[in-house]
């Protein structure tokens, strides 16, 4: 074999690529000690037996997604009898799992699954800041419209009653100008200088007050402020 | 490891019936679910978007920078966009080029709910023009069927343009399409609609259009309404008192 | 497999065609990259123009697709001898379309790993699902054609008597394909560009005239490139039908123009004052609407005139005319129209941006490639049967073909 040297070579490479996991995690020192997840602090009953967590919790998710989506099921028995409210959000994390990290994330990180889109829409509790994080009740039911003063979220703009509202003189675009509007400020380029009134043609829909002779768009202190909501 | 089977009759068996339950509610109790907007309340002060604002902070509707990529649930119109039939040179003056709110018309015959290839948006028993963001593919065909502009698009992550998020509604990732959904999830709580709280002129009514002493058939029987394009068929369930 | 070992063996230019097409193919799929992690922001389309590019190239392929029942109806219903050598150029050509299609639609979508949740939900209702339906039978079927009848050919039998119901299928499964495309946007309340009975024989009649002279001009490229001569009396039926197609065509876009602007109804008449001469300052379509109607104008007596007709170089101009026209028409013009007025009345601006050019330019590329291996392979089987010995034990000069139905 007058190859021997370049074949035994390659072989060796080739066996080092191939065990490289194994001697690499030894030499780290990396155990196969499990995640080492944090139970939540308030509630000991989970919604289903461990087992059934541990083996099937996405089909669960899933089911309440269907059910509360498709079919607005927002109820939940729990085999031990216990009711719930469906919300990922709201129940799953703001009641139990309060931090992702110290529970999901230690699993999922360690068996390397990152869990499909739900988070790139589902909102991790610790991304609200303290002004809406009050709504942490408004998942719960409560009396219809009567605005208690725990009022945050949603409704705060209802009573006016939070800083980012404050009292704003009337008729003219509010500093808390967002969403479609906040292209009614100004600055805009796409708003041209603005001929009172006239076929404002090529800005409909939202951005339809962007220019045009409506009040939401008079003479007001130019580009102060930020364009999204403070 | 599974569930007992006990537990699993439980669930399973627990959730059929509730939607049993609520399919006999919808029949002996129907619900249909409409909007009537004073146009003329709503111009008292022009430059309240107060509806607006309570809409977008709900629902984590972004702002995004750049204007023709803009998502709304809720917007103004001026009132030859919102009724291009009526258009003439001599609208009254309470109504020319002035604002009028326009949102998602959760119409009867809804073409958007015709067209779309996976049932992301479909019509509920109970009138709302429903949306499922898990299942949206963003072919926006939808978009192209509605004859109102109603829905928008994500053309981008709207994370980055949501400065805060409200806990209370989860956002929705880029490449689905969105619209007005009648705060679906206030109406399980027994709450109105957020736009409709909002209004400190009382100018938006929300009710059930099946039950005849609700405020809106109040309203729709005293006062003359128009709807948008009604010459469609869409049977648009968003009246205005003009 | 599918006889592929054919179509890795080829000359110096055929590989710097297929290594230039795959660079191509490279940049776009990086393109697609950046569509696929940024969102179809990237792209020009916007609020008011939610379809653009892609979507209109789809909606043109379609009727490229369709076209090869130009080839195979005449030939199978009718025993029409002249079309025996070139059915198989039109179904392939068919099968590199219907894939470009479906690309066009995938990377139009907002969320493209849930292409699935069309099967997994099918809605009836919806004509996006029979679109997505018609086209993966078309494709499948036009496969299986291909696929049997080369195989046959090559091993020089006649194909097996089955592929003959599935042939005749094909035949108006072509035709559905387009109506359903037409059905897309034809059935829409809002969109007065395109809410109209003669959409889908218009998407037809276009279709018949583009995919045909599209093949003659692969034929005539495939005469110069290799010793393949699809002969003179296939291209000129080829170019008949054009013609006829054609002139169908101009009639019924003229009638749609007679319809908006007799009727003086704004929400029609919009759309062709935008095209025609642009709107409150924004005339992005004008040029292309223009050129699009001078080159069908010009192209027309170019048909007509039969001299013009058998003259083979001026055909391939004609051919080249009808294309750009059509392919402007239904590939730039149409869609972008039908958006503008949008439905609250804003006229907007649209153009391409780069990755969205690029990631269009793949998707021809991935069909110019289709097109080049699928010929390449089937010239090759038919030239090692005209030289006995080499391949098929048939002497040359009698390709076997599949009876006609009479």
């Amino acid at each position: 074999m007058r190859d021997r040297g370049i074949i035994l070579t390659g072989l060796a490479l080739f066996l080092g690529l191939v065990t490289f996991p194994a001697w690499y995690n030894l030499a780290r020192g990396a155990t196969s000690r499990g995640p080492d997840i944090k139970l939540p602090a308030t509630e000991k009953q989970c919604v289903a037996p461990t087992a059934y967590m541990r083996a099937s919790h996405m089909d669960l998710l899933v089911d309440w997604r269907e059910q509360v989506v498709r079919e607005g099921n927002r109820t939940y028995r729990a085999p031990d009898g216990k009711v719930y409210t469906v919300s990922l959000t709201g129940t799953c994390m703001l009641k139990c799992h309060t931090v992702k990290e110290d529970f999901c994330d230690r699993c999922h990180n360690y068996a390397a699954v990152r869990s499909p889109y739900c988070w790139d829409c589902h909102v991790d509790p610790k991304l609200v800041k303290p002004l809406a994080h009050g709504s942490a009740a408004a998942s719960e039911p409560r009396p219809s419209g009567s605005g208690s003063s725990t009022l945050a979220g949603p409704l705060a703009y209802a009573r006016g009653s939070v800083s980012a509202s404050e009292p704003r003189p009337s008729g003219s675009g509010s500093s808390t100008l967002a969403g479609p509007l906040a292209y009614a400020r100004g600055s805009v380029s796409a708003s041209e200088p603005r001929p009172s009134g006239s076929g404002s043609s090529t800005l409909a829909g939202p951005l339809a007050y962007a220019r045009g002779s409506v009040s939401a768009s008079e003479p007001r202190p130019s580009g102060s402020g930020s364009r999204s909501a403070p | 490891m599974t569930i007992t089977r006990q537990a699993f009759f439980r669930m399973t068996g627990l959730a059929a019936l509730a939607q049993a339950g609520r399919r006999l509610m919808a029949a002996v109790a129907p619900r249909r679910w409409a909007m009537v907007v004073d146009a003329q309340k709503c111009l008292r002060d022009q430059g309240c978007t107060r509806c607006i604002q309570a809409c977008h902070r709900a629902h984590n509707v972004p702002t995004l920078p750049r204007p023709n990529h803009q998502v709304a649930w809720i917007w103004k119109e001026r009132y030859e966009r919102a009724f291009p039939s009526q258009r003439n040179e001599y609208t009254a003056e309470t109504f020319k080029d002035k604002p009028v709110l326009v949102l998602c018309n959760h119409c009867d015959n809804p073409p958007c709910v015709r067209v779309c290839p996976t049932r992301a948006t479909w019509k509920r028993e109970d009138g709302l023009v429903m949306m499922d963001w898990h299942r949206c593919i963003g072919c926006r065909y939808c978009v192209a069927a509605c004859p109102y502009g109603s829905r928008s698009f994500n053309w981008v992550d709207p994370r980055p343009h949501l400065p805060e998020l409200t806990a209370d509604f989860p956002t929705r990732s880029k490449g689905v399409v969105e619209k007005c959904t009648f705060c679906e999830a206030r109406l399980a709580q027994g709450r109105p609609p957020a736009c409709v709280e909002a209004c400190p002129d009382k100018a938006l009514v929300f009710g059930n259009l099946a039950d005849p002493d609700s405020e809106v058939r109040k309203l729709l029987r005293a006062r003359y309404t128009i709807r948008r394009k009604p010459e469609l068929g869409t049977q648009p369930q968003i009246f205005y008192i003009v | 497999m599918f006889m592929f070992e054919k179509a890795i063996t080829g000359s110096r230019r055929y590989w710097l065609w297929v290594l230039a097409l795959m660079a191509l193919l490279g940049l776009g799929l990086l393109g697609w990259l950046h569509q696929f992690q940024q969102g179809l922001g990237v792209t020009g389309l916007n609020r008011d123009i939610s379809w653009g590019l892609y979507i209109a190239q789809f909606t043109f392929l379609v009727g490229v697709a369709a076209s090869a029942v130009m080839v195979v109806l005449p030939y199978y219903l009718h025993n029409f001898k002249a079309f025996a050598r070139i059915t198989i150029l039109g179904e392939f050509l068919a099968i590199s379309a219907v894939t470009m299609c479906m690309l066009f639609v995938f990377v139009d979508m907002g969320q493209p790993t849930r292409v699935l949740n069309m099967m997994l939900h099918p809605t009836l209702n919806s004509i996006m699902f029979w679109d997505f339906v018609s086209l993966g039978g078309y494709l499948l079927l036009n496969g299986v054609i291909a696929l049997v009848t080369l195989s046959a050919e090559r091993k020089g039998v006649a194909p097996p008597a089955w592929i003959k119901p599935v042939i005749l299928l094909s035949i108006p499964w072509a035709v559905s394909i387009h109506t359903v495309t037409a059905f897309l946007y034809s059935g829409l309340p809002g969109r007065s560009l395109w809410l109209t009975a003669i959409l889908a024989p218009r998407f037809l009649a276009s279709a018949f005239s583009a995919g045909p002279a599209l093949l003659i001009l692969l034929c005539l490229v495939i005469r110069k490139l290799t010793r393949f001569d699809p002969g003179k009396e296939p291209i000129q039926k080829l170019a008949l039908i054009v013609t006829y197609a054609m002139l169908i065509n101009v009639f019924f876009v003229a009638m749609e123009f007679f319809t908006a602007f007799y009727s003086q109804i704004p929400e029609h008449l919009e759309h062709f004052h935008y095209l025609l001469h642009g709107l409150e300052g924004s005339a992005g379509l004008v040029p292309w609407m223009w050129v699009s109607m001078t080159l069908a104008v010009v192209a027309l007596p170019l048909l007509i005139v039969p001299r013009a007709r058998r003259n083979e170089k001026v055909l391939a101009l004609t051919c080249g005319i009808v294309f750009l026209s059509l392919w402007i028409d239904k590939g730039i013009i149409l869609i972008v129209g039908g958006f503008v007025p949008s439905p609250l009345g804003a006229v907007t601006a649209y153009a391409p941006t780069l990755p969205e050019l690029a990631i269009t330019l793949a998707i021809w590329a991935l069909g110019a490639l289709m097109i080049t291996v699928f010929y390449k392979i089937a010239l090759s089987v038919r030239e090692s049967l005209e030289e006995p010995g080499t391949d098929g034990s048939v002497p040359a000069g009698t390709l076997p073909s599949v009876p006609a139905v009479h």
